[in-house]
């Protein structure tokens, strides 16, 4: 056995009751809790056979094709006077990050010997990444989206169907991610015995946040090795990700945690703005509280009520984070910030122009904070690129007038 | 000892409760139909407190949150029209919703606002028993309120006696693992599964809920524990013409 394998970082991993400081948990109800118990006892004995191990590094290998490269942006790096590499995510199988969680969640549902697949999905891209392993495995797979977010990620509406699984639209609240998030959630509740449920993001009851960013730290894990081998020192003064529950930059804060000299930033939707009332920047806004099974941070009323967030990301589209990200919050161990959606659709452009790169309006959120930065020269940046932008190809060329 | 404990003590025969939504149809229609409940013969009530994102709740109830919201429904407007609770109604009464409300009010308040209304207990199905326990206990136990726990067939018998420890009030036994306003499964399991609950001899009275909508699944509920709980089709029924006139009629619709 490999204990080696994902080591979680002990100031600022798990807890054995399941939070990151004051966040985190398992608010459910009972309904949920025989589901997420099992989970819970079971999932590091599984992550840590070493029949998984190899399963999971040779489908990472060989079906979605990793080590996803690091590339030195030269033009992009000229142009903000600074070194900048770019994590590409987007090249991985399916176009984004989701599938390195995908691989892992589906090779756990096989081992606790589930036979249905449920997911929520915001941008698609997570469904499509769910959608993937389920035909891989030869698993019945149903994908919850909101009905706004079929309509404006059409082309994965269109890839999960021709994967064969079923797609099914969330007609409640704001129609967005959140709302797709409760049917999911609901479909577990009425299906407690042979269903698996896929959560897409660090966020839901524990075990989900420790788990999905284990099965994403393999981003920072490879960078690690990637700038060793490129500049002789394996930490850069400064990594970027784009947050909408948080996977993406977990995976790629993951192994820099308790390297407290490498400067954690964290991209949230701005939307039309932070104070526009049309946002989805979750730090900026929101106060702690529960949703969607774990305590953190997220955008509601003083009543309670959560607060129907906006953002022209369908990924980013929600009005909570994970609890870890909470965390590291409130300990200010990342720097959290957000891009409006006019800032990350320039930026898209800028890089598809200068590096011929389409990332995700997603990963665009991330590209647009360079913008607001100041370089001495002498920095080395790494840059999520959680995705590739062909999906939103339609709202580019929307907004671009192409 | 409270109202509600009370009620199991003295009444021997199937209880009925009633659940709805606050704040629907109307803003203030909570303490009329409260009102209305009781004369017509329910033993106790549940007054829901609308939560945006209502995920153990099927159609009608995810309804009846949303139009209550939009009338204005929040935990400090129903303290308000809970203040005369005690002039008008003599039943037990308890509170049920989503912790994030009650988290926002503040557990604490909560409790003291409970007891200052004369509310006798609370069921806040995504209150983890662990933070219950080790967060909040306190706050119930000096304002004389029942904490109520749900158990479903998939709970194991070592956390059905964990709850039946926690619980001083009853224990609020699912049919089914479901969504509210599924109807109850009459089926050999749910037989096996009720009778395995009555024969653990809980300190605790239970009943049951989730998909009671008629004299059948009334009776098959009194069968095996204290009697049940009608949500979803009261509620549904809340929405057809004079309903409040007619509320003796859906009574005797459940229990002649
Ligand atoms: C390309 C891409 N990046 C980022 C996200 C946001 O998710 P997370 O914050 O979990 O990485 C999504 C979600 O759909 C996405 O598709």
């Amino acid at each position: 056995m490999n204990r080696e394998f994902i080591k979680s970082s002990v100031k600022w991993g798990v807890s054995k009751e399941g939070y990151f400081g004051d966040f985190g948990g398992a608010y459910i109800p009972e309904m949920l809790y025989p589901n997420v118990e099992e989970l819970r006892k079971r999932y590091l004995d599984i992550i840590y056979e070493p029949g998984f191990q190899d399963e999971f590094q040779m489908l990472l290998r060989d079906y979605v094709g990793r080590p996803s490269p690091l590339f030195h942006a030269e033009r992009l790096s000229a142009k903000y006077g600074t070194t900048i590499y770019l994590k590409r995510e987007d090249l991985n199988h399916t176009g984004a990050h989701k599938i390195n969680n995908t691989i892992g969640q589906i090779l756990l549902a096989e081992r606790l010997g589930k036979k249905r697949i449920i997911a929520e999905t915001g941008a698609g891209q997570h469904g499509v990444a769910t959608a993937t392993v389920c035909a891989l495995k030869g698993l019945e797979c149903v994908v919850y989206m909101g009905e706004v977010d079929i309509a404006r990620q059409a082309p994965n509406v269109a890839r999960m169907k021709m994967m064969g699984a079923k797609v099914v639209p969330a007609t409640s609240g704001s129609k967005t991610l959140k709302d797709a998030t409760n049917e999911a959630m609901r479909d577990w509740i009425n299906n407690p015995v042979d269903t698996h449920y896929i959560i897409g993001s660090v966020v839901g009851p524990h075990p989900y946040p420790d788990m999905v960013s284990r099965f994403q730290s393999i981003i920072s894990e490879e960078t690690k090795l990637q700038l060793m081998e490129r500049t002789g020192s394996e930490n850069p003064d400064i990594v970027i990700a784009c947050v909408g529950g948080g996977s993406n930059a977990m995976g790629m804060f993951y192994h820099f945690l308790d390297d407290e000299d490498v400067r954690l930033i964290a991209v949230e939707a701005a939307g039309l703005g932070v104070n526009s009332g049309e946002s989805a920047a979750t730090t900026a806004l929101g106060k702690e509280g529960v949703l969607h099974g774990s305590r953190s941070i997220l955008m509601q009323t003083e009543d309670g009520q959560v607060i129907e967030p906006y953002s022209i990301s369908a990924g980013l589209d929600y009005p909570g984070i994970g609890p870890q990200h909470a965390h590291l919050f409130k300990e200010n161990r990342g720097e959290y910030v957000s891009a409006t959606d006019e800032e990350a659709m320039i930026a898209g452009r800028l890089c598809a122009e200068l590096e011929g790169i389409i990332p995700a309006i997603e990963s665009a959120h991330a590209l647009a904070h360079l913008e607001k930065m100041v370089f001495t020269g002498k920095e080395s940046v790494v840059i999520c690129l959680s995705g590739r932008g062909d999906k939103d190809l339609d709202t580019y060329m929307n907004y671009f007038n192409l | 000892m409270n109202r509600l404990n009370k009620l199991f003590q003295d009444k021997k025969d199937a209880l009925l409760s009633i659940y709805f939504t606050a704040g629907y149809p109307n803003l203030n229609s909570t303490l009329d139909i409260t009102e209305a409940v009781e004369k017509a013969g329910a033993d106790f009530i549940e007054i829901g407190f609308p939560y945006s994102d209502p995920l153990a709740d099927g159609p009608v109830i995810q309804h009846s949150s949303h139009i209550a919201l939009q009338n204005g429904m929040n935990l400090k407007v129903l303290f308000q029209q809970l203040k005369d609770l005690r002039k008008r109604v003599s039943i037990p009464v308890l509170l049920m919703g989503y912790v994030n409300p009650v988290l926002q009010y503040g557990v604490a308040n909560f409790c003291d606002s409970c007891s200052e209304v004369g509310v006798d207990g609370v069921i806040v199905p995504d209150l983890p028993m662990y933070e219950y326990e080790n967060l909040y206990k306190d706050n119930f136990i000096k304002n004389k309120l029942s904490n109520i726990f749900l158990v479903t067939p998939q709970t194991s018998e070592e956390r059905i006696r964990k709850i039946d420890h926690l619980s001083n009030g009853f224990i609020y036994l699912l049919s089914s693992s479901s969504t509210t306003g599924k109807n109850l499964t009459v089926s050999n399991e749910a037989d096996a599964y009720f009778s395995r609950i009555r024969d653990m001899q809980l300190k605790n009275p239970t009943m049951i809920g989730f998909g009671i909508s008629d004299v059948k699944s009334f009776n098959k509920a009194a069968e095996y524990t204290r009697g049940a709980i009608v949500g979803s089709a009261f509620v549904k029924f809340l929405d057809t013409e004079n309903a409040m006139e007619r509320i003796p009629e859906f009574i005797r619709s459940i229990r002649p």
